[in-house]
């Protein structure tokens, strides 16, 4: 098989229009992977499909990857001359800002017909929020049906051009996503039909206190904070 | 809010009319979850049209328990143990898909012993789950558990040298990254050699059974056909995909583990229906026992970790790794990325029981709900994976 730099410049003459990013992986098995953008996708994908020298006529996984905003502190070394006259000193100086994080979902391409692979592609959204959606592979290759039904249910991505885009594992009427970095699983995640023991500290905390009889001191509710940990 | 609720209100009444302009008035069916045909707990929201079915929609979920986030929030080992719940008739070959790609994601090697105990223990987990499948698949057909527990008889022989040697029956727990976690005895591998010679004693009965049954013939034969290049699109792999005619396996293909040095060979069906992948599964058998007889003759001394491995402290350098290898139901994949600290920052299944029922539906449509219930057991599915 072609090696990715080649695959790259092939679509770059291909696609002149196209950003393609090449995105290395520092990791022992290094599987570089190719970074596409939103508005071309859909075409480079059919054309890695359809080309007669790469054939990737199968996409074996395809799945979500969450990278919440991230903050960089960036510490750079500056001399300073000595006004005395003496060594230079070296003062460390710390920037902090704030790399804005994204969702991003990863294919990886083989080729049945020539036996070759994988060619690991990516695509990013803008954001975390309201620029979420990304075009659908799934008219280019069926595997990715459910594969993206599954990322837009744990994800919270949006496919743009997907068939039948509805939840795939969580019920119909959840709201949340589930995969995301910073989900908050529910209080009464182990319900049990006669709570005890922190179970019971639990639902007291989330479920509100019946109301006081006329004559019963009404006793204080739970700490809220306290019955969580 | 309680979840349960939410869960009874999906999932709507069991059989309702609904009108269609072009069919008339169809029937809407609601198969399980609760259902022995579905295997689990696995609904099919088929729509009928007098017997035929014209829609058919699969719905997942009820077994979901975010096998995912759960194995973020634990270390690289951690998870291991938790692999064997995937798919629970097959927790070696699960082991092996996970410990292979954290092996690739640490660039660790595997000492020549555990490649081989790692052949013979995927194969024995081949055998138990094509075996099964079939009794499974004959328990579709209606015939009351006999070929099923055929089949459990010998399985009970596999799983008892599976709890001999690794401590449990079924939830093996027995890879490790570089290598294995027991060495097994010479009488386990005596015991072990002598069952697998066996076998084809047990396959030519089971056949005589089964192969040429009149019923299972009129019942199998042209229904659920599936065309070998949508296969190839819809990214089905395993038996199902070779009963297409699509000569695509992992062991010849990616050549991971030792499976070069063995000598077997991949069947293909022809007509891509649900006999042919009936036969797959029996070849398919055959071809273990062929491997298994080889690796018992060709077993090498040694160690069985990587000197390298720790269990303890494990941080693979940061970068991701996919890893697959060709499980008894078709392609598992473990997809991990690495940020350098003791949990892995992503952890991705590729289950092919979930992918494998994209084109359910295709094959479906146009035959009756007897004949979905049977094309259903003839793709092998196991909800544990399916719903994760």
């Amino acid at each position: 098989m072609e090696t990715l730099e080649q695959i790259r410049d092939r679509l770059l003459a291909r696609f002149p229009a196209a950003k393609i990013e090449l995105v290395t992986n520092p990791g022992p098995a290094a599987e570089h992977s190719l970074l596409l953008e939103a508005a071309t996708a859909l075409e480079i994908a059919t054309f890695l499909r359809d080309d007669d020298a790469l054939r990737l006529d199968y996409c074996s996984n395809a799945t979500g990857i969450d990278w919440p905003d991230k903050e960089i502190v960036e510490t750079t070394k500056k001399s300073v001359p000595d006004p005395a006259g003496g060594p230079a000193k070296i003062i460390e100086e710390k920037t902090k800002h704030l790399q804005p994080g994204y969702l991003e979902t990863v294919y990886h391409l083989y080729s049945m017909a020539r036996k070759h692979g994988p060619v690991v592609i990516r695509l990013r959204t803008g954001n975390r929020s309201d620029q979420v959606t990304l075009p659908s592979l799934t008219p280019v290759w069926r595997s990715c049906d459910f594969q993206e039904r599954e990322i837009y249910d744990l994800y919270g991505i949006r496919f743009s051009g997907h068939p039948d885009l509805r939840r795939l594992l969580m019920w119909d009427g959840f709201e949340d996503h589930p995969m995301r970095k910073d989900y908050v699983a529910p209080d009464d995640f182990e319900w049990e039909p006669t709570p005890h023991g922190s179970v019971l500290d639990r639902a007291k905390a989330h479920y509100p206190a019946p109301p006081a009889e006329p004559g019963v001191a009404a006793t204080p509710p739970p700490n809220p904070t306290e019955a969580k940990s | 809010m309680s979840l349960f609720p939410a869960m009874g209100a999906a999932a709507g009444p069991t059989v309702r009319a609904v009108h269609d302009e072009f069919h008339g008035d169809l029937l809407e069916v609601s198969m399980g979850p609760q259902h022995p045909s579905t295997h689990g707990v696995f609904r099919m929201v088929v729509t009928l049209d007098g017997e035929q079915i014209v829609k058919l929609k699969p719905v997942f979920g009820y077994l979901h328990r975010n096998h995912e986030k759960i194995a973020e929030n634990t270390s690289y080992l951690g998870s291991m143990p938790y692999t064997d719940r995937l798919d629970y008739l097959c927790s070696m070959t699960n082991n092996w898909a996970y410990a292979l790609s954290v092996e690739k994601l640490a660039g660790l090697a595997v000492p020549d012993r555990a490649q081989y105990l790692r052949v013979i223990m995927a194969e024995l987990t081949r055998l138990v789950n094509h075996m099964c499948l079939v009794g499974f698949l004959f328990n579709d057909l209606g015939t009351s558990f006999t070929p099923l527990l055929y089949a459990f008889r010998e399985r009970e022989k596999i799983i008892d040298l599976f709890e001999s040697l690794s401590g449990s029956r079924m939830m093996c727990n027995y890879q490790r990254f570089g290598g294995c976690r027991v060495d097994p005895s010479p009488e386990w591998l005596a015991a072990a050699s002598a069952l697998v010679n066996n076998f084809p004693r047990f396959l030519d009965e089971y056949e005589t059974m089964l192969t040429g049954n009149e019923i299972m013939l009129a019942r199998t034969q042209g229904v659920g056909v599936l065309d070998g290049a949508a296969a190839v699109n819809a990214g089905l792999t395993g038996p199902i995909l070779r009963a297409s005619g699509v000569d695509y396996d992992l062991r010849k293909v990616d050549a991971y583990g030792f499976y070069p040095r063995f000598d077997f060979r991949v069947p293909l069906g022809a007509h891509g229906d649900t006999y042919d992948r009936y036969m797959i599964r029996i070849l398919e058998m055959r071809e273990s026992v062929k491997i298994l007889q080889q690796a018992f003759r060709d077993l090498p001394a040694g160690p069985i970790m990587d000197p390298k491995a720790k269990l303890r402290g494990f941080r693979p350098k940061p970068g991701e790794a996919y890893g697959r290898i060709e499980g008894p139901k078709g392609e598992l994949g473990f997809y991990l990325i690495s940020d350098g600290s003791p949990n892995p920052w992503r952890y991705r299944v590729r289950p092919p029981s979930l992918i494998n029922l994209t084109l359910l539906e295709d094959m479906c449509i146009g035959r009756t709900i007897a004949d979905s219930v049977v094309i259903l057991g003839s793709i092998d599915i196991v909800l544990g994976e399916v719903d994760r």
